[in-house]
């Protein structure tokens, strides 16, 4: 990260007795995964822009648990989400962002019942607010006129009931939306969920990956959005596998907001 | 209003009575079944329950939402089926009091509308069924593909019954309008068909109808029968199954109430792992984690299972079985319901249930199938009747990993990281924050 914006941790925030505005929840993909750090870092350019008071848990955070309870571990689940609901609670946690629907699906649903009650908000969402509140503003910049197609991830979209929050994003880039033909509660899934990430597909005719790419490519997008760092993967290596290997970016909306403001 | 109590009217009310009996006698052997299933509560927020099931099973807005050909004739089917049944109600007063349609000297004109309402009803009924054979038989949607055997002749029959059902319908209107002196003049449907019945003498006219009604009635009666052992028992099952809908985000996979015990007890450095247990505590059986058999999976589950009326538009959304993978949802609930019901043939031929050393996992539903779930929830979406195929294939998957850990190896992988340093790859929690100064 460039000097000029400092991240400060939960840690440090509590030894000097302040409190942040909000937590940015990072998650495993945006702590480690090269591409994914891209995303974490653009969005800490947004929310430093904003002036938005945050902090990070640092070496604190450990992963939600998701890809274990999806798989059926419930054990290794419980483990890591009382640790973090402990972790949480002790810094006297209130209000989450992250930029991973799965972070988002697990500390905002299944939290609660185990006394971890925060409001948990997607980035999309977050931005979406920050630029209500005229906190941010944005003009269209180099997406101007572009056409972009959202792929809806599972986790926000069907999951969560969360369809118009990254929508208004790309119409506040000034970009033209271009919907792929399933999409909203409709959306075919990247092939990620369900812990399918850290495994090999079972046998069969294609990768949903490649099946989810082709249909974005009908539309013919100058940019494919995305709001989770796993269908980013899925539908980057989906991308590489495709005509269009090198001339079509798969951004995170984040990535496409810092950008379209120079940050 | 003449009453000609006799014979006919004996043997009508015995039919009925026999129709009653076993269809009460097979719809009690299916709510055993369902209660074979683990109790759960979804009675939680009943006014939300109500109304998802006024839009969802009444209104049938699932239904419509996407597929709207499909979409279409079935309301069609179901508007004739709620419409046209309210007849069967003087049909049934008619066969018991020996009275002939005896709401129309008491409606008088009101009466002829409703009749020329219902066969014009009829008519979009035959359409639609027609309409439906077309799509499973000659030119065969996608999704009606998979199915092979029963299911494939269930579909068949309920569609043949209903045309067969609607036609007795018209016919007897037909040859009533023949009749001479009883006050019916020809409805909006079955006064076309009647000059096919004009060769025929009034006495001849008289028996035709009778044989129409009796064919009718009794059809209807023998069709309710059927029910219990077909995808048509949907009709009846929508609507508690609908109410009993999961209300929370779909993202939302329940916590376990055992493994949060446990993993709070490791937790507690105050807990005595060795304490003897509470004398006073209620004892509980030990079960499974998650499920490997139908008595594993809940009620609510279960009761899916009888719900489903397999149009596979779940499998018709699934990621996995689109590009090719054996995952099926629709036959995620198909096996569910298979399974139930030779359980329930165990149960009744034993008494109780005796060890059959078959269970839902491996012989109906393979590993392979459930490890190609995304969890996506496209199929709980798709489903117009709040079917949750996801959440069996998630309980299965518990089985799997918790009590065979038998994981697939590379999630086993991941796991075991996210138990070492906190992260599904294998890096460590102290690198966590690099990111910040890289």
């Amino acid at each position: 990260m460039e000097t000029t914006i400092k991240v400060p941790t939960m840690a440090e925030m509590a030894a000097e007795n302040k409190l942040p505005e909000v937590l940015f929840w990072v998650g495993c993909a945006g702590s480690f995964d090269d591409r994914a750090k891209k995303i974490t870092k653009a969005f800490v350019k947004i929310l430093h822009h904003a002036n938005v008071s945050f902090a990070v848990l640092g070496t604190e955070e450990s992963c939600t648990g998701d890809p274990a309870k999806r798989a059926g571990n419930e054990f290794v689940f419980m483990m890591q989400a009382m640790q973090n609901i402990e972790v949480l609670n002790a810094y006297s946690i209130k209000k989450i962002v992250t930029t991973c629907p799965h972070c988002f699906n697990t500390l905002a649903n299944e939290y609660p019942e185990l006394g971890g009650n925060f409001e948990v908000v997607h980035h999309t969402t977050f931005i979406n607010q920050l630029l209500k509140e005229e906190r941010i503003s944005i003009e269209g910049g180099s997406f101007k006129g572009k056409k972009i197609t959202f792929h809806d991830p599972c986790y926000l979209g069907r999951a969560n009931g969360i369809y118009e929050a990254p929508r208004e994003l790309i119409l506040k880039l000034d970009a033209e939306l271009v919907e792929m033909r399933r999409c909203k509660s409709n959306a075919l899934c990247c092939g990620a969920g369900g812990a399918q990430m850290f495994k090999e597909p079972e046998a069969g005719k294609k990768d949903i990956n490649i099946e989810r790419t082709e249909e974005a490519l009908e539309t013919k997008p100058d940019f494919i959005a995305a709001a989770c760092p796993f269908c980013n993967t899925m539908m980057t290596d989906g991308v590489k596998n495709s005509e269009r290997e090198g001339n079509l970016p798969v951004l995170d909306l984040a990535e496409m907001i810092a950008q379209a403001k120079d940050l | 209003m003449e009453i000609h109590f006799g014979l006919a009217n004996i043997i009508f009310i015995l039919s009925l009575a026999a129709a009653g009996y076993f269809f009460g006698k097979n719809f009690s052997k299916i709510w055993r079944n369902i209660n074979l299933g683990k109790d759960i509560n979804r009675s939680d927020r009943p006014q939300e329950r109500w109304s998802v099931m006024a839009k969802v099973a009444l209104g049938q807005s699932k239904m419509v939402k996407r597929k709207k050909v499909a979409g279409f004739f079935h309301v069609l089917i179901y508007l004739g089926f709620i419409l046209i049944n309210i007849e069967v109600l003087e049909i049934i007063i008619d066969g018991i009091f020996g009275t002939h349609r005896i709401f129309m000297p008491i409606l008088g004109s009101l009466y002829d509308i409703a009749i020329n309402f219902f066969e014009f009803l009829a008519v979009l009924v035959l359409i639609a069924c027609v309409v439906f054979l077309y799509r499973r038989n000659v030119n065969t949607v996608d999704r009606f593909k998979e199915l092979k055997g029963w299911s494939k002749k269930d579909g068949n029959n309920i569609l043949f019954i209903e045309i067969v059902l609607m036609l007795a319908l018209l016919f007897l209107g037909a040859a009533e309008a023949n009749i001479e002196g009883n006050g019916v003049e020809g409805w909006l449907v079955s006064s076309q068909l009647a000059p096919l019945l004009a060769g025929l003498d009034q006495s001849s006219l008289h028996i035709f109808e009778r044989v129409a009604w009796w064919f009718h009635i009794v059809g209807i009666l023998l069709f309710l029968n059927y029910l219990p052992f077909s995808k048509h028992f949907h009709v009846i099952m929508a609507f508690p199954n609908v109410w009993h809908s999961k209300l929370e985000p779909a993202g939302q996979f329940t916590n376990m109430e055992s493994v949060k015990k446990e993993v709070e007890m490791m937790m507690d450095p105050s807990a005595d792992p060795f304490a003897a247990p509470d004398p006073n505590a209620p004892v509980e059986e030990p079960s499974r984690f998650g499920a490997k058999d139908v008595m594993d999976l809940n009620r609510i589950q279960l009761m899916n299972a009888y719900s489903c009326t397999e149009c596979g538009r779940c499998t018709d959304s699934c990621p996995a079985n689109q590009t090719g993978k054996k995952l099926s949802p629709r036959k995620i609930m198909m096996d569910t319901r298979d399974r139930l019901e030779e359980v329930s043939a165990n149960i009744d031929k034993n008494g109780e249930f005796q060890e059959d050393g078959r269970s839902l996992l491996d012989d109906f539903i393979t590993r392979e199938e459930l490890w190609a779930c995304t969890t996506c929830n496209a199929c709980t979406e798709a489903c117009p009747v709040a079917i949750d195929p996801m959440s069996i294939i998630v309980e299965m998957r518990r089985y799997l990993v918790m009590e065979e850990s038998a994981a697939n190896p590379s999630l086993n992988t991941m796991m075991t990281n996210i138990e070492n340093n906190a992260a599904p790859w294998a890096y460590a929690q102290a690198d966590r924050a690099n990111w910040i100064n890289e």
